[in-house]
């Protein structure tokens, strides 16, 4: 059976051509960056050029690049490292109900450390209310951190505008651009960001890299103590294969920009038109606007059904792709993001993500939409809540639901 | 994550379905947790003759639902109200340990349904 990965937003594979460049560096080219001898000269130049290479993908200098070990720890660093160095000018962060656990549950454990978090609500599309955002503000407020894209729904959130409201009452602005990276253009400047943070294995780049942009003069405690790498901003040996692969992954994925987006956009849509033609009793997540939402995104759910027993059929197609059931998630709650948009809870498990990649070509749309409608049904006629005469307002199952 | 035997019954349930003349019918779980069950049953002279089952729900919902109709069918009310939750499990060669709370739900839906055939026949 071919496989069919359609999971991207969750991870990718390293691009051939990142794993070439990224091998010497674990044997031929295996020192120490901080080292004065002859190995650790080997690598100082290929650490500098990773570097370039990430700041030119967003538009900053090689100086404000810091690499760090994953997309998590970015997240935790520019809060926690923040909110350490601004402890005098106030408590107060302001982020979003749809942020990756990486934001949200560091901003959780700082609320219970006795700083203030506010939780900005969104729309039944996933969308944010600047008015809002301004009204959260207080003298208090120190950061505000809000993703550059939704890793569930795709929904790309305004980053220039709220960077110019942060701008405005000069408060540190944070956005978790893990999502975004590659697959829209991101620049650093046009956005007026102060942190922004990138993960390698979205990218085709390598699990456990990432980078943190730390704009010039933005003071940070540091997350880990120890050596002095990364100016004293991020202890820890360079992992140089990583690094190495991070920034080729990104000139790369800065060159093919436009044409991934094209490509990937074309075939989503494909798949999106067909899904909605072909399956009845089906509510797309997120905004319907596709210009506003990331191009290789679509999350639907199929009412009556729910999204892990979809997930194991499609799976037994070699079809790859993730949901917002409870049950896949190890919790008894679905997605938040979906709670946060109200979307009521059964659909709220059936809540089913593609997300594309630059690997994925039209043959496989056209195979998910032959599986699709079918398997749908299969399980439908299995639903005690299809075709009852139950709909999602007048049963007491969906009561139940409301509270949530 | 899932044994054979819970793809088994995940890929062929058995037992799909309603049963039109039953004469008890038993239904638990809850959208919010995401599984919901319903139970059908067919009781003649004491005994289970027929049983089915719809659920809403995840690869262990739908397997454990097709387990206890399959081990229910033949059995004496009395021998069916002995089914635990946790022999269903047993039978499929064990669920995943997250599982075992939200999922396994299959024998409290046939008491269920049990408990709705003794008040409907005294
Ligand atoms: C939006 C977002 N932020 C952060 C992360 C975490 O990245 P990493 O897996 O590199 O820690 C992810 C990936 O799951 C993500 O989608």
């Amino acid at each position: 059976m071919k496989h069919i990965y359609l999971d991207y937003n969750a991870t990718s594979p390293v691009r051939p051509e990142v794993l070439e460049a990224m091998l010497p560096f674990y044997r031929e080219q295996f020192g120490n960056p901080s080292s004065v001898h002859w190995a650790g000269r080997q690598v100082g130049g290929a650490l500098e050029k990773a570097r370039e290479q990430v700041a030119a993908f967003i538009n900053a200098s090689p100086a404000e690049i810091v690499f760090v070990s994953c997309g998590s720890e970015g997240d935790n660093m520019a809060i926690k490292g923040s909110l350490g160095a601004l402890k005098e000018k106030g408590n107060h962060i302001i982020t979003t109900t749809v942020e990756h656990p990486a934001v949200l549950e560091t901003c959780q454990a700082l609320e219970k450390e006795g700083f203030d978090v506010t939780y900005l609500p969104v729309d039944k599309d996933g969308q944010l209310n600047l008015d809002d955002m301004e009204k959260a503000i207080t003298e208090k407020t120190v950061l505000i951190s809000v993703m550059w894209a939704n890793n569930e729904t795709g929904n790309i959130y305004p980053i220039e505008e709220i960077g110019a409201i942060a701008r405005k009452y000069n408060i540190r602005f944070h956005t978790d651009a893990v999502q975004a990276v590659g697959k829209v253009p991101v620049d650093v400047q046009k956005a007026k960001v102060d942190l922004l943070v990138i993960s390698g294995h979205k990218l085709g780049a390598p699990k456990g890299v990432g980078a943190i942009y730390v704009r010039r003069g933005t003071r940070m405690t540091p997350l880990l103590h120890g050596g002095h790498q990364e100016r004293n901003r991020r202890a820890g040996t360079q992992n140089m294969a990583g690094i190495v692969g991070l920034g080729l992954a990104c000139e790369m994925a800065g060159a093919e920009q436009e044409s991934y987006y094209h490509r990937v956009r074309a075939l989503r849509d494909k798949l999106e038109d067909g899904v909605v033609a072909l399956v009845p009793d089906i509510k797309l997540n997120g905004t319907p606007n596709r210009d506003q939402r990331l191009p290789n995104t679509l999350n639907v759910s199929f009412a009556y059904i729910e999204g892990e027993s979809l997930l194991l059929n499609l799976d037994m197609y070699g079809i790859a792709a993730s949901s917002g059931s409870a049950c896949t998630s190890g919790s008894l709650e679905p997605s938040h993001v979906m709670g946060a948009m109200c979307v009521e809870v059964t659909l709220a498990h059936s809540s089913t993500r593609f997300s594309l990649g630059p690997e994925t070509v039209p043959a496989e749309i056209d195979k998910v939409l032959e599986v699709l409608p079918a398997t749908v049904q299969r399980l439908r006629d299995m639903s005690p809540l299809y075709n009852c005469g139950r709909t999602s307002d007048n049963c007491e199952t969906c009561q139940t639901i409301k509270r949530i | 994550m899932y044994t054979d035997k819970v793809m088994d019954h995940f890929t062929n349930p058995r037992n799909v379905g309603e049963i039109e003349d039953a004469n008890g019918v038993g239904e638990v779980g809850n959208a919010s947790c995401g599984d919901i069950m319903k139970i059908f049953l067919k009781v003649e002279d004491n005994i289970i003759k027929d049983v089915k089952f719809k659920t809403f729900g995840c690869g262990a919902a739908i397997a454990t639902s097709s387990m206890v109709t399959e081990m229910a069918i033949g059995k004496t009310i009395e021998e069916a109200l002995e089914l635990s939750n946790q022999a269903v499990a047993e039978a499929l060669d064990g669920l995943p340990a997250q599982k075992m709370h939200c999922s396994n739900l299959a024998a409290d839906a046939l008491h269920e349904a049990i408990k709705n055939y003794r008040e409907q026949n005294g």
